[in-house]
């Protein structure tokens, strides 16, 4: 009777969440590996995939977006980790916190716009750029820009992490480290860095995959001359409406994905930060 | 418990009166549903709102404006069908494309007044012959514009002089494959509807040695970057062209004489329609020369309709830029629908030059 | 020493901040500017909002994005409570593993790939696109994160607890509604407000799932982002700059009254570990 109940009680608080599983995780994920195995002609085929292997196009296309994605989450990290160690030393630290998680919270559409007025022939970067004798450059549509406004929009995501690790410190460790002579750099190397070694990593995790397939930023930013896996997936679902080869690179996408996940995932849980509103 | 249960009734009233207020608004604007509608399909600003006006006080039917922003954006609405539009106004390869996935319904000609208003060049096109499923709407071409203040009037009047290093890092092209690679194909001296293998390649070819020169490859922005100087050259549709122009002195548009894309935004009724009689109405409507003149002064496209030319002023009738001489004309290519495969063909040497570096 | 040390950090954190804030700041300047573009200050003018409230458009947009945001987030809120609740019943660890890395897929997945995969789900079920779409999605990919919220307050939930309840006579459902709910209360809130977050700041996965004229704001932006500089764009982003504040500050105290509640130990950070 008590088991029967158990199991009854069970079963009702999982039915609305096991309806949203099937639904929302596993026929989506099912759906795009099978739609990947469709050409235009609606017919079963491996062609999308010999496609994408033999094609220098995608290949180029996939190598690129590997490279700015490691570059776009290593600035994001060379930035961001000075400004977490340092957050933990202020004093309101919560309230620093949150002014730094508010910029997540106005849209990253408008965040994009604001740098096609900074980076603009006649927008403020150039501005000064003229006032120091230097004249104004091309800034918007370059690769660089793309990488800069990119970067910009993932640093809170990767400062979060950092900070969280960094702030469950022990100062008692610090001071351990002090008493055993260990200058300031050693222990920030020897003792602070491992042990944020996880907050790193969920970091970069974070900001790498979205970074991957990031696509309104290449055109508003880019000016298309930046294609990332993220832009294809758009391109062959909203405009030329190939779904299958769309629905291939997005299988490739997430391979990549468990990939890179496997190999960031140490001890800890997988990424706790959803790749949010940022491709 | 309790308090969650508040909370929740909190948030679910809040969503009602949040509810209430789209309905009310959508209302106000008069998006309601009555039995004597019109529901027209249309790009974005693309009729003068006072004649929507002037047709509902006229025949007294309440007109529902929707729009989209691609040809394909369109047909993939037509084709879910949630919508019941009663007048699209899709353009010419698609027209075609449309009618072979049988999502549009004949027009009656018996029903249609005022057609032998149209220039008979413009009626009678391959994507739809004897006008069986469409009337003209406006038409246009695919062309370069300028800026004077860094190109000089004679410097860029053909399709071959946007290869020269000068203009390095300095093109600006709409964001479409078939449009880009038709400018390539031209370039090479082959049909824009080429379906050889080889030409293809070499306009590819021809388009990739482009590539140092583009600085973007966008679509509505270009109108914004050319009006604000961003960039002294661009690629673009005659239509967009004109609001450029109209913004900004020191623009100018060329349709390159050796060859370039006819277009059109025909007027259709597709098989959503319901209101039938308000779309013959209407259709009609938009042919009268007085109305065409009205909307293509606000519009500033250029139409196809011959008495409404003649009620143009001078200066726009006989602008070269928007209306090309027969020399030009002539060598002008409407778009066929080249069917899914070529279009694929064609969307793929276009994603190689946009990675082309 | 100490002390240098601070002054480079405090430089650096300025640096920081100021790089953070730049481009919001610009937005919200020309915002008031009479001028057409955002390059050089014309004057001082409130004309911006005036023509951003008199359009009826995006007020209904905006309108619809709350609405959407605040059904989305309420209906992921007890699903994503019921999901933990029966998560933490189940007695296996592996199973529990197993429906966590499920829960998890939807956290992980890129944007583009949740947009790509539910317009095709949605049109293989023949579902139109438009308000209800959007909704759907919308309550999809925000119920990982409640789960992920709800589950480790309900781990940290004193067992014995229930079992005094049990003890007392209560039932099921009032051992649900009298003890467990009330204890777990705050980490509903907290995944009620990272819901809402999910939502207001989609834009990716929205632009793939909507349709028949349906739009909600980063879709509309996106649209008059391409069409060119328009000073009313600004206005909106100031307005909602101050609503995030707003939002922030909300969520700021629920999560100091969280903690006050919380025994000992609670990691830091107030956005979610």
């Amino acid at each position: 009777m008590t088991t029967l109940n158990h199991k009854t009680r069970q079963w009702s608080y999982f039915s609305l969440y096991f309806i949203w599983i099937a639904l929302f995780v596993i026929a989506p994920v099912a759906l795009i590996i099978y739609q990947s195995f469709f050409g235009l002609d609606h017919q079963l085929t491996l062609a999308n995939y010999k496609n994408y292997l033999s094609s220098a196009v995608y290949l180029k296309m996939t190598l690129n977006s590997f490279v700015y994605a490691f570059l776009i989450t290593l600035i994001t990290l060379v930035i961001s980790y000075p400004t977490a160690y340092f957050l933990t030393k202020l004093k309101h630290r919560q309230l620093w916190i949150l002014l730094i998680i508010l910029p997540t919270w106005i849209n990253l559409l408008l965040k994009a716009y604001a740098f096609i007025g900074i980076f603009s022939q006649t927008g403020a970067v150039n501005h000064f750029l003229t006032f120091m004798g230097i004249g104004p450059q091309q800034i918007l549509f370059t690769n660089t820009s793309f990488v800069l406004v990119a970067a910009y929009i993932q640093i809170p995501f990767m400062i979060l992490p950092i900070y969280n690790s960094l702030v469950d410190i022990d100062p008692a460790v610090i001071q351990a480290s002090h008493d055993l002579g260990a200058n300031n750099f050693q222990t920030l190397w020897r003792v602070i860095f491992p042990i944020s070694i996880n907050g790193v990593r969920s970091g970069v995790q974070a900001v790498f995959i979205p970074s991957l397939s990031l696509f309104m930023i290449t055109r508003l930013i880019g000016g298309n001359r930046v294609i990332t896996l993220g832009t294809a997936i758009e391109e062959h679902f909203l405009t030329t409406m190939n779904w299958g080869m769309g629905s291939t690179i997005g299988v490739i996408l997430i391979l990549i994905m468990f990939l890179t996940m496997t190999l960031t995932s140490g001890t800890r849980k997988a990424g706790t930060r959803k790749n949010h509103g940022k491709a | 418990m309790k308090r969650f249960g508040i909370f929740a009734a909190i948030i679910l009233i809040v969503s009602a009166l949040l509810g209430l207020g789209v309905h009310a608004l959508n209302k106000a604007s008069g998006q309601d549903n009555a039995s004597k509608t019109l529901t027209i399909f249309n790009w974005g600003d693309y009729i003068d709102p006072a004649l929507i006006t002037k047709f509902e006080k006229e025949t007294g039917y309440q007109v529902k404006y929707e729009t989209f922003d691609s040809n394909e954006a369109m047909f993939t609405k037509i084709q879910q069908g949630g919508t019941a539009y009663d007048i699209a106004i899709p353009s010419d390869y698609m027209i075609e494309k449309m009618h072979k996935a049988s999502l549009l319904l004949p027009l009656d000609p018996k029903k249609i007044k005022g057609l032998q208003n149209i220039e008979p060049q413009f009626l009678n096109q391959s994507f739809d012959p004897n006008n069986r499923y469409s009337v003209p709407y406006f038409w246009g071409t695919l062309g370069i514009i300028y800026n004077d203040q860094y190109v000089k009037a004679g410097e860029i009047d053909h399709w071959s002089d946007l290869w020269a290093p000068k203009w390095q890092n300095k093109l600006m092209l709409v964001d479409s494959a078939r449009d880009i690679m038709g400018m390539a194909l031209v370039e090479s001296g082959y049909s824009m509807n080429s379906k050889s293998p080889q030409q293809l390649r070499q306009a590819a070819d021809q388009l990739n040695r482009l590539a140092p020169n583009v600085k973007a490859v966008v679509a509505d922005e270009i109108k914004m970057y050319m009006i604000a100087g961003e960039a002294p050259v661009a690629v673009t549709w005659s239509g967009e062209a004109a609001e450029m122009l109209a913004n900004n002195d020191h623009l100018h548009y060329v349709v390159p004489s050796e060859g370039s894309n006819l277009w059109f935004d025909n007027i259709v009724m597709p098989k959503t329609a319901v209101h039938k009689k308000a779309a013959y109405a209407f259709i009609n409507f938009m042919l009268r020369p007085e109305n065409a003149a009205q909307n293509a002064q606000y519009i500033g496209y250029a139409t196809p309709n011959k008495k409404a030319q003649a009620l143009l002023p001078k200066a726009v009738r006989e602008d070269k830029q928007f209306y090309p001489d027969s020399q030009t004309m002539k060598n002008l290519e409407v778009y066929q629908d080249l069917g899914p495969k070529w279009v694929e063909v064609y969307n793929d040497l276009f994603l190689e030059f946009k990675m082309h570096n | 020493m100490a002390k240098h040390k601070h002054w480079g950090g405090r430089l650096y954190l300025i640096f920081a901040f100021a790089l953070l804030y730049t481009p919001i700041l610009y937005l919200i300047y020309y915002s008031f500017s009479s001028g057409t573009n955002m390059s050089t200050f014309k004057g001082f003018t409130l004309s911006h909002y005036q023509t951003l409230f008199s359009d009826s458009r995006l007020i209904v947009i905006l309108l619809d994005t709350l609405l959407i945001a605040l059904l989305s987030s309420l209906v992921a809120t007890i699903v994503g409570t019921m999901g933990a609740l029966g998560i933490h019943t189940l007695k296996q660890r592996k199973l529990q593993n197993f429906i966590l890395s499920l829960n998890n897929i939807l956290m992980v997945s890129p944007d583009v790939i949740i947009g790509a995969s539910f317009l095709i789900l949605f049109t293989t079920l023949g579902i139109a696109l438009g308000f209800g779409s959007v909704l759907a999605s919308h309550i999809a990919f925000s119920i990982p994160i409640v789960v992920l919220l709800v589950l480790p307050r309900l781990k940290e939930m004193n067992g014995s607890m229930v079992d005094a309840a049990r003890d007392l006579g209560a039932n099921r459902w009032q051992i649900l509604s009298k003890v467990i709910l009330p204890y777990i209360l705050p980490s509903i809130f907290s995944g009620f407000f990272m819901a809402l977050t999910y939502s207001l700041d989609d834009f990716a996965v929205t632009f793939f799932v909507t349709g028949n004229g349906f739009a909600t704001l980063s879709v509309e932006i996106y649209s008059r982002a391409r069409q060119g500089i328009n000073l009313e764009i600004n206005a909106l982003s100031a307005i909602m700059f101050i609503f995030s504040i707003l939002l922030i500050v909300g969520y700021y105290f629920i999560n100091q009254y969280t903690q006050s509640r919380r025994n000992k130990r609670q990691r830091g950070g107030a956005y979610l570990q």
